[in-house]
């Protein structure tokens, strides 16, 4: 089997590993480094509960390989929470909304709704803008109203009712 | 479920991407990954190399050339979603990005993976074939351009050799009177098309049909146009009648079926869209004479 020398940032820590060509990314997070945070639902890029950020931008963790994350900079679920533990913006909102039930698609979910923020600085979204961007996430409790008045709350806090 | 083994390689240039393919066995290039590798990881498919070129840099650059853009095939699909001009210089390509996928898997495919996979209900292939885009493709024993129409060989496959990588697409800068729409049908935003119509429409200063392509995907393996009417209807004022001519032969195009939806409902599918977007091109008509 190739083996593979990868160098990345994951949140705050730089990781080096030696990785298979064949490993993805969603499992080396997961299997190598211990960051459970990230779930793996579909393993076929349908579902978004891989979801992850990567330089920035949101992927399927299950559809990128480890090695092609060599040099990038990956960030999941586990660095959404402050420095100091406590939660976050997203967080509390998700939580003041009741964003999640069973929990199993928030982490990506909450990964595409950080860089949505990160992408409308100060643009105020309609409802219909936040849904067609959280469309890639699949949430079987169909919990989708909570999640999208939480994510319309962090990016119109002055609309938000 | 997992990917069975491959080795990875990751080539800098081309030349050295178009080497590992002539030389390797059983290698398939990796673009995007958003179709591959959920192949891979469903055992659909299986390789024994993936040659990555998500770092060939050379092949991620938007050029503009002479009446058309070079859009280098690993551009990614986000990044034509974003790139300024395309809103006013290719309308349609413009449009229909947006239908492709999710955010998150535009962050990763790019153009020249979506037309290489050439599903067949995809927006992209829709688009080139719609546009009359030309493809230039690369191998060790050199380089040669493809008409897009030419381009389809049967589901799911091309006319590439084993050894030659698409490089680049011409993507031809529309008339600034085309009225192009592209329209779709899916279950859920974006979902796999159910049916999709592709139109460019440019009227002379007396409203008769200047120039006029209409493209449909989702019926058959491959997207289709129906040039022989795009012909016909040049030089004549729009009627109903071209629509129930038009509605009548896309009702004898073959169509596909699969677990949700019948061959006749994606026909139906195909009809309505047809009106509806050579309505839309109509109204939209931006002749300047007639405002």
């Amino acid at each position: 089997m190739a083996k593979h020398q990868i160098e990345l940032r994951v949140n705050e820590n730089t990781y080096s590993r030696t990785v298979d060509s064949a490993l993805n990314l969603v499992d080396f997070l997961r299997n190598e480094l211990g960051l459970k945070g990230t779930h793996i639902g579909c393993e076929h890029g349908v579902c978004g509960a891989c979801t992850v950020l990567v330089d920035q931008k949101t992927v399927r963790a299950c559809l990128m390989l480890a090695v092609q994350a060599q040099g990038m900079h990956v960030q999941t679920i586990e660095s959404i929470a402050n420095a100091d533990g406590s939660l976050s913006e997203i967080q509390l909102k998700m939580k003041e909304h009741h964003g999640l039930q069973c929990g199993f698609c928030t982490p990506g979910v909450v990964m595409t709704i950080k860089e949505l923020m990160a992408e409308n600085k100060g643009l105020a979204l309609s409802e219909a803008q936040v849904r067609t961007a959280l469309s890639g996430n699949l949430c079987r409790c169909t919990g989708y109203q909570g999640m999208v008045d939480a994510a319309l709350d962090l990016i119109n806090p002055s609309l938000a009712q | 479920m997992k990917a069975a083994h491959f080795d990875y390689h990751a080539p800098r240039t081309l030349v050295e991407a178009l080497d590992l393919l002539s030389t390797l066995e059983n290698a398939r290039v990796l673009a995007g990954g958003q179709s591959l590798m959920p192949m891979l990881n469903l055992r659909l498919g299986g390789f024994d190399h993936l040659i990555d070129l998500g770092h060939v840099a050379e092949l991620s650059v938007i050029e503009k050339v002479s009446g058309a853009y070079k859009i280098g095939a690993m551009v990614r699909q986000r990044e034509i979603e974003k790139f300024e001009g395309f809103e006013k210089n290719v309308p349609l390509l413009y449009q229909a990005i947006r239908y492709v996928g999710h955010q998150q898997t535009r962050n990763r495919g790019t153009i020249g993976g979506s037309i290489c996979h050439l599903d067949p209900s995809a927006e992209l292939p829709l688009v080139a074939l719609t546009m009359d885009a030309r493809l230039e493709v690369a191998s060790t024993r050199g380089m040669r351009q493809i008409e897009f129409k030419d381009f389809f060989s049967s589901l799911l496959s091309s006319v590439l050799s084993p050894d030659e990588i698409l490089t680049r697409i011409y993507m031809p800068v529309s008339h600034e009177s085309d009225c192009c729409v592209f329209l779709e049908f899916s279950r859920r935003p974006a979902d796999f098309a159910i049916a999709s119509v592709a139109v460019v429409l440019r009227l002379d200063e007396q409203e008769k049909i200047q120039h006029l392509k209409i493209g449909i995907g989702g019926l058959g393996p491959s997207a289709v146009r129906l040039y022989e009417f795009e012909q016909k209807f040049k030089g004549q004022f729009w009627s109903e009648t071209m629509l129930s001519e038009l509605q009548s032969h896309i009702k004898t195009l073959p169509g596909e079926g699969d677990l949700d939806n019948t061959p006749e409902y994606r026909n139906t599918l195909a009809q309505v869209l047809v009106k509806r977007a050579l309505t839309k091109a109509f109204q939209m008509n931006k002749n300047p004479l007639h405002g």
